[in-house]
């Protein structure tokens, strides 16, 4: 609780620094707050505490929602430098960051369904502002009419869902309907079907994975890369927190029903992300389909449920956040440099930025899967996961994408150290340093070690 | 209240189903096949307030205060997102002087 309460008031803090012409304070009080509620998160790890009866804050809670502060600390030290030229109004961009995050808390903490709808929402309408908020850029307003309309869409989905739901059990909170479910396996209510049916349909939509992923590159390449970094990682991560709460938890006596409906979903995905990020030659697109067929491997974590899922999908989502954030901090780079997103422009780029195109590098292997990075250990726990189960077609078909997506990350790096370019010399400010060598060094550090990690949740 | 309550009960559950029901699907087709931003706007709204209905009838039907609570939830929060959707809808018809959504096709494969 007192992590949602401290992300808000320094939400409002912040807003109020903006309004008194504190440019300069705007980051640091940012940051301090962040830091404050990643210490009271900290803190209340082991002391499982439920709120009002509508959050509960565990451990599972406590992990997503510290990987989600940990990710917008580092999207926010790439905002140096980023925001200030394009807007006098920093501050507010800075808040609706902010708020998002802090409807990603309750998001990843519900305990009954109305504050996964509230915190859907509360980050939704932040992100499609945030989506547009280059107003002259035509991209920018597209990606954000276009977010708009399909999160509104996608929010009729899961509300349907949990109206037939509440009509089938009498409540919304998720243990009681976990209760119902157990206790009345044989003779559900039949409106519970197409209600799980519903809500998987809307939390697909927000996690963007196929066939409802159509809005998603579009989205990705529009907005703003500082926006696109934070919507790819820590928005994606809580959407499937929430998905794995909802589904893992209170749908669990069900898993029969859904499970073949989330098998064709995750196939779908894998296949169209990873073949569709084949063709792309703007850099930034091709990461929006990688991250279309990154979700496709979290959702392995649902097809077959065992005590490790929570933890396998915590492990995954750390190493592609990690990753994604290099990705993205380097593309920023490379665009404020020479204008243009394309693959093309990092031709060459190993020559006279040696530090951006080794974290770049790492990053890349990483989201590919290679061993001794975070990435390899993602996808090795999540094909053990399925197997278990004996699931060999899937895993099978998984492999063949992981060795697709090989050749798309590789054309990167082949781009950035074997490729002639223009040899452009990147200014990369301070806190860019910073974050690309922390995050490879995350990266490294859980490829090598990750029962620090596997062991958390 | 009471009266209101005996009201709303002399209608079976069955028929608000398939009321809310509709009224959704109107709304998912308008959203599907429409082009012009305001009219897939109000077909959203159409799918929501089918879900409003929904819970106000389930909430009587399971004589519990819940599901209109909610439905206070999700009226205020549809606000938030009409003052937020209209604002950006007024922003894209600045920008090309149209709100039919086929002119957004600039971001393809």
């Amino acid at each position: 609780m007192n992590i949602i309460i401290t992300i808000a008031v320094t939400a409002l803090v912040v807003l109020y620094a903006g309004l008194f012409k504190a440019k300069k304070a705007l980051l640091p009080l940012t940051l301090l707050g962040l830091l404050v509620s990643l210490g009271f998160t900290v803190c209340s790890w082991d002391q499982p505490t439920v709120h009002f009866g509508m959050m509960q804050i565990d451990n599972f809670a406590l992990a997503f929602a510290g990987i989600s502060i940990i990710g917008t600390f580092l999207i926010f030290l790439l905002t140096q430098r980023y925001f200030a030229e394009n807007s006098p109004n920093v501050a507010e961009y800075f808040t609706l960051i902010l708020f998002a995050l802090c409807g990603i808390v309750i998001m990843v903490s519900y305990k009954n369904l109305s504050m996964l709808f509230i915190g859907v929402e509360i980050m939704s309408v932040c992100l499609y502002i945030l989506a547009g908020i280059r107003k002259l850029n035509f991209a920018s307003n597209e990606a954000s009419l276009k977010y708009f309309l399909m999160g509104a869409f996608s929010t009729g989905f899961l509300l349907f869902g949990i109206a037939l739901i509440y009509g089938a059990t009498g409540s919304f909170d998720i243990d009681v309907i976990q209760n119902v479910l157990v206790n009345s396996v044989s003779n559900v209510s039949p409106l519970f079907y197409p209600g799980i049916i519903l809500m998987m349909v809307g939390l697909c939509f927000k996690v963007g994975a196929a066939p409802f992923h159509f809005w998603t590159p579009d989205v990705y390449e529009g907005s703003p890369s500082l926006i696109t970094a934070f919507m790819s990682t820590v928005v994606k991560t809580a959407g499937f927190a929430a998905f794995l709460r909802l589904f893992a938890g209170a749908f669990e006596p069900l898993h029969d029903f859904w499970m073949p409906a989330l098998m064709v979903i995750v196939i779908i995905t894998l296949c169209l992300g990873n073949i569709t990020a084949l063709y792309q030659k703007n850099f930034k697109r091709m990461l929006a389909y990688s991250s279309i067929s990154h979700a496709g491997y979290l959702l392995f974590s649902l097809v077959v449920l065992t005590a490790n899922s929570a933890s396998n999908v915590l492990v995954y989502a750390a190493a592609y956040t990690f990753a994604s954030i290099v990705a993205f901090a380097v593309l920023i780079n490379v665009k404020q440099k020479t204008g243009s997103d394309d693959i093309e422009s990092f031709n060459g780029l190993a020559k006279r930025n040696p530090l951006a195109a080794l974290a770049l590098t790492i990053a890349m292997l990483s989201l590919a899967g290679i061993p001794l990075t975070a990435g390899f250990i993602g996808k090795y726990v999540m094909f053990l996961n399925v197997l278990e189960n004996y699931q060999i077609i899937l895993v099978v078909i998984a492999i063949l994408n992981a060795l697709v997506g090989f050749y798309y990350y590789f054309r990167v790096i082949i781009a950035v150290y074997f490729k002639e370019g223009k040899e452009i010399e990147l200014d990369t400010p301070m806190q860019y340093k910073v974050v690309l060598v922390v995050s490879t060094i995350v990266i490294l550090l859980l490829g090598v070690y990750p029962s620090f990690i596997l062991n958390l949740i | 209240m009471g009266s209101l309550f005996e009201n709303m009960q002399s209608v079976p559950l069955n028929h608000y189903i398939w009321f809310c029901a509709i009224i959704f699907t109107i709304g998912v087709v308008g959203v599907l096949t429409r082009r012009n931003a305001i009219v897939i706007f109000m077909s959203v709204e159409l799918m929501l307030n089918a879900v409003n209905l929904l819970l106000a009838a389930f909430s009587v039907h399971h004589n519990d205060p819940s599901g209109q609570v909610f439905v206070f939830f999700i009226m205020a929060l549809a606000a938030a997102e009409v003052a937020v959707g209209l604002s950006i809808i007024v922003m894209v018809y600045r920008n090309t002087q149209s709100i039919d959504i086929n002119v957004l096709n600039r971001l393809k494969w």
